[in-house]
């Protein structure tokens, strides 16, 4: 039985796509066959994301409407095994998604092996989102913490609680958060919300914290999830989530202040 | 604003015209407390001159809830027309007297609960059958509901309503969400959005919460927002009840 998880968040922004790359090539990489699916219909970046923009044939909605089948559609990616992506069209838009449509290919990916279906939502709280988190079973809610981000991700867990599916057949959706581009130092003075602040707010468990990283904006340009990046914190971060993801119990990192050594304080490493 | 969910709807094979939903809105009151039809017309006429933008096909309820003699005596049909000309037009009708609920019936205008608590001072003679009226009108228009229980958060964008009863919050409720409850509030969390309680006009409707930090608090129609709330009891245990128009708040023991 497939686990679908959407990747969701209310504000636009704030790391949607980069985690589902990271969190799906992290899930492959522990040896679980997995699809990643971009709901964003007309703005898709999760294939340049994942570097397959150039290969994409047949997308999400192409299948929907049966102008060609699921194994025409899916891109496997070409570093990690395991890992396939279904790209969303860039010409049509969210009109084309169907509860009907969707389904059948949420029930296609479970019959065809597939262990874990990250959603890649769309921003907002419109069709494009909704359709993305109306099937799914866990829902990765991401924020920035800020104070817009907070609100609009504790709309959507109201949404996620409210109109999924599991919702309607008096069941919950299994909810964690996020936090991303974390900085320690700007909490410590005061200048940004901190992880117990959100977390007082959202009442949600916290599935990981991504420091505010420049391996992130590289690996974006380069087509490489960055949990690849295994030196980076962004990198480490998103690996210990994944930990997380599959029930293992992983000391929060990055979310104080890091005392630099003397040789790094001498050379100024950039994280 | 709905109440009830439609998700069945969609799933049905030949989908209905329609599907009946709750709604709540919030409307004007034109409390009238005595009626002379050149008075009328004249306070109609300075009221305009006042606010000229709000008697633009304004829907009010006529309430008759502070008036001072029989109700029933009022010229409906005629006090209608008035406020229609003057760009009020009036969708309901709320008073405890029979003759005027007839009168209603007849105009084809809707009867609303009457209110509970608001009685405006009766001359002593007419004191004891008012009061039985006043009973019982409340006991056919609020049968006893159980009180609605509400264990997970209330998030930004959420409404929740209990009707009929007390609601009782074992969570949170986040800025932007709005509970309302026709008895008292409960909230064993911090407070953050919109707090209304006594919605049908129960004056003797408190809320209670562990920390006040609300955008807005209401009791029957009398509201404090975020700005006045900032005092001393900003973010501590406290309840709220209503002395006359003026919301006090006070530390919870």
């Amino acid at each position: 039985m497939a686990r679908i998880i959407v990747v969701t968040s209310g504000k636009g922004g704030v790391g949607k796509t980069t985690t589902s790359a990271a969190i799906s090539t992290g899930l492959a990489l522990r040896g679980h066959k997995t699809a990643v699916i971009d709901f964003d219909i007309g703005l898709r970046n999760l294939d340049i994301v994942m570097n397959c923009e150039r290969r994409v044939v047949y997308d999400f909605v192409n299948v929907i409407n049966g102008e060609a089948n699921l194994r025409q559609a899916l891109i496997k990616d070409k570093r990690t095994e395991n890992l396939y992506i279904l790209p969303a069209s860039q010409t049509r838009d969210k009109d084309a998604l169907t509860k009907e449509g969707v389904e059948r290919i949420l029930n296609e990916l479970a019959e065809d092996g597939f262990e874990y279906i990250i959603c890649d939502s769309p921003a907002g709280i419109e069709h494009g989102a909704f359709m993305a988190l109306y099937f799914a079973d866990t829902a990765i809610v991401v924020a920035n913490p800020e104070v817009s981000s907070v609100r609009d991700s504790d709309r959507i867990l109201g949404i996620l609680q409210s109109k999924s599916r599991r919702a309607e057949q008096g069941e919950r959706v299994e909810e964690y958060l996020l936090l991303t581009r974390y900085h320690p130092e700007r909490v410590e003075k005061g200048e940004m919300l901190g992880v117990s602040d959100v977390e007082e707010i959202l009442a949600t468990k916290l599935l990981g914290v991504i420091p505010e990283s420049q391996s992130v904006l590289k690996a974006s340009n380069q087509g490489t999830p960055v949990i690849h990046d295994t030196e980076s914190s962004a990198g480490q971060a998103y690996a210990d989530a994944v930990d997380r993801l599959l029930g293992e119990d992983v000391p929060h990192r990055f979310v104080t202040v890091q005392q630099k050594g003397v040789f790094q304080r001498l050379f100024r490493r950039s994280a | 604003m709905t109440l009830t969910s439609n998700a069945a709807a969609a799933d049905t094979p030949h989908p209905a015209s329609f599907v009946l939903k709750g709604g709540l809105f919030p409307l004007t009151l034109l409390e009238i407390t005595r009626y002379d039809r050149t008075e009328f017309e004249r306070d109609l006429q300075n009221k305009v001159a006042e606010a000229p933008a709000f008697f633009q096909q304004a829907p009010v309820v006529l309430s008759f809830d502070t008036f001072h003699e029989e109700a029933g005596a009022v010229p409906l049909p005629e006090l209608q027309a008035l406020c229609r000309e003057y760009g009020l037009i009036p969708v309901a009708l709320r008073s405890a007297d029979e003759a005027l609920q007839a009168q209603a019936r007849a105009e084809g205008l809707p009867l609303m609960a009457a209110g509970r608590g608001k009685t405006a001072p009766n001359p002593p003679s007419a004191q004891a059958p008012e009061e039985e009226r006043q009973g019982a009108a409340e006991e056919e228009t609020h049968p006893h509901s159980p009180s609605r229980l509400v264990t997970t958060p209330v998030r930004s964008g959420q409404q929740v309503y209990a009707p009929g009863g007390d609601l009782i919050v074992l969570s949170s409720v986040s800025a932007g969400a709005e509970i309302l409850a026709d008895g008292n509030i409960h909230i064993y969390g911090a407070m953050r959005g919109r707090a209304l309680a006594g919605v049908l006009g129960d004056t003797t409707a408190r809320i209670f919460c562990q920390s006040l930090e609300a955008e807005l608090i209401s009791i029957a129609g009398s509201f404090k927002l975020d700005e006045d709330l900032r005092g001393e009891h900003w973010k501590q245990p406290v309840q709220v009840h209503l002395d006359g128009e003026s919301l006090i708040i006070s530390p919870l023991a």
